[in-house]
């Protein structure tokens, strides 16, 4: 190219900067994850940025939703499962055996693909965590949690007249919206979301994107999603798995109109055979 | 396809886009090579009304230039029919990285071409209305010489974007100088001839109208080099190109 052309592109520079202040939370380096014989995720290292949304997306079986799991060590529970390399949380090592797992996933936070709801009372459901980790120290402080928690998953006014009623009696969209309160419920650091949407409508969709908006204002949200589209809106970077590998991330912006590598530009504008 | 330009050595076919695989979905295919085939058309329409209407003005052909007039409906016709494929297509495949730049230089070439072809129109309007027995041959030598530059402009820079040629829209970006030298030259010796005889100022009026249109119809081809070097780079060309025209700042010293 002719070195006098000089290229810029103002916009991506600014998305980049937006999220470049924020200070790194997670810091995954050479991670590798065995289930048996598999080799499921093959040596990646990720840096997941503080109060931003990461979206990690790829084809089926590429690892994402693996690395996801390593994040709070949901792993831990499959057999067979290995997990090498190092993962710190605020430079805390989150796989050193001294570490408290229950701990660790009061701290990052989980909501799946289907709605899981217990089958209990919309109420129970979001007071049970702070319950069982003693963080409300009477039946006031508990409504207050589950209140305010209601309030931030945009629950709330939905549900205020009816907090007795099970929790299984909601829509999908509130269903899945409960969980993220419940998730919430227990003040965490970290929300990681296992395809949140895949099982909602659109209007239900655009409700939690919404949430996911103002939530990453507190919080870090990793986000599992194939929608690229998805992706596109909600996330400030991207990062792009395939075969085990993390091929690219980036400042979402980028990914999704220059990616660098041709497998990305490949898998996000529907080319892979 | 219609390629209306007797010397054109562009091919019929829009090649595949050399970098890039096909689609899972084979009709995105179709829907990106139709696009690029309707504005390769386009561009065919519009060089063939440049050279008519310059032409027309050149032999002072008013039938011939009625026809240009007419002829650039098609154009229009066009344009609006990539623009509705340009947006069935964004809406249908929720196009990504190259395929959405695709998309957006279809519908801004597209657009300049249809600017092109207002501008082939314009001077052939003025064919119509000149009614002067000046003729002044310098001055159409000028206007033929600066038909040719845009002409070979446009040319180059459909080329580089059916062939998605880096290089050859870069060239055609800094090529703009020498049209905007001829229609300096030509600005200066309309003037003259208007001051020697107030009764040729109206039709140095529109001549120098003609030559304007045809430097402007170089510059859409620049703003297509533009869309085309962001079609393939991803990122918009942005450097200090050597601009030479100087006719909005000439002035004419007036001795009471």
């Amino acid at each position: 190219m002719n070195s006098m052309v000089q290229v810029d592109s103002a916009s991506a520079i600014a998305a980049a900067a937006a999220v470049a202040g924020n200070p790194v939370k997670i810091v995954a380096q050479g991670v590798n994850v065995y289930y048996g014989e598999k080799h499921a995720l093959r040596d990646v290292d990720l840096d997941i940025q503080e109060r931003a949304v990461t979206a990690l997306i790829g084809p089926s079986g590429c690892g994402k939703s693996t690395f996801l799991r390593c994040l709070n060590r949901m792993n831990d529970t499959i057999v067979g499962c290995r997990v090498t390399g190092k993962i710190t949380m605020d430079d805390q090592d989150i796989y050193d055996p001294q570490l408290d797992v229950v701990q660790l996933r009061a701290r990052v936070g989980m909501v799946f693909q289907k709605p899981n709801p217990f089958p209990k009372s919309i109420f129970e459901n979001v007071a049970y965590g702070p319950r069982i980790h003693g963080l409300a120290r009477n039946k006031a402080e508990l409504e207050e949690i589950v209140v305010t928690s209601l309030k931030r998953a945009g629950l709330y006014e939905e549900v205020k007249d009816r907090l007795g009623d099970s929790g299984t009696s909601l829509s999908g969209g509130q269903q899945q919206r409960l969980c993220i309160a419940r998730a919430i419920a227990v003040s965490p650091e970290v929300i990681l979301m296992d395809e949140p949407c895949s099982a909602l409508d659109p209007i239900a969709t655009a409700k939690i994107e919404e949430l996911m908006d103002e939530l990453r204002e507190n919080y870090t949200i990793v986000i599992v999603t194939h929608s690229m589209q998805q992706a596109a809106r909600v996330s400030q970077r991207t990062a792009f798995f395939h075969l085990g590998v993390l091929v690219e991330v980036g400042v979402t912006g980028e990914i999704f109109t220059t990616p660098r590598d041709r497998r990305t530009q490949d898998y996000i504008t529907g080319r892979f055979g | 396809m219609a390629m209306t330009t007797g010397e054109d050595t562009r091919t019929n076919d829009v090649p595949e886009n050399p970098l890039m695989g096909e689609h899972t979905h084979k009709a995105f295919d179709t829907d990106l090579q139709d696009l690029a085939r309707m504005v390769a058309e386009m561009g065919g329409m519009a060089e063939q009304q440049i050279s008519d209407a310059t032409d027309a003005l050149d032999r002072r052909d008013i039938a011939a230039a009625q026809l240009v007039v007419a002829g650039d409906a098609r154009i229009d016709a066009l344009q609006r029919e990539v623009e509705a494929k340009a947006v069935m297509t964004i809406t249908r495949r929720q196009p990504m990285a190259v395929d959405l730049r695709d998309i957006v230089a279809a519908m801004r070439i597209s657009n300049d071409i249809e600017r092109i072809g207002d501008l082939a129109k314009n001077i052939a309007k003025r064919v119509v209305v000149i009614d002067h027995e000046f003729r002044a041959q310098q001055v159409m030598r000028g206007v033929q010489h600066m038909t040719e530059l845009v002409l070979s402009q446009i040319k180059d820079v459909l080329d580089a974007y059916a062939r998605r040629d880096l290089q050859k829209a870069v060239a055609v970006w800094r090529a703009d100088e020498e049209i905007d030298a001829v229609n300096n030259s030509l600005f200066r010796e309309l003037l003259t001839y208007m001051m020697e005889d107030p009764r040729n100022i109206g039709i140095c009026i529109h001549l120098l109208f003609c030559a304007k249109n045809i430097e402007r119809m170089g510059d859409h081809a620049t703003n297509i080099a533009e869309s085309v070097y962001f079609m393939i780079e991803g990122k918009p060309l942005i450097d200090e190109r050597p601009k030479s025209d100087t006719t909005s700042s000439t002035v004419v010293p007036f001795d009471a």
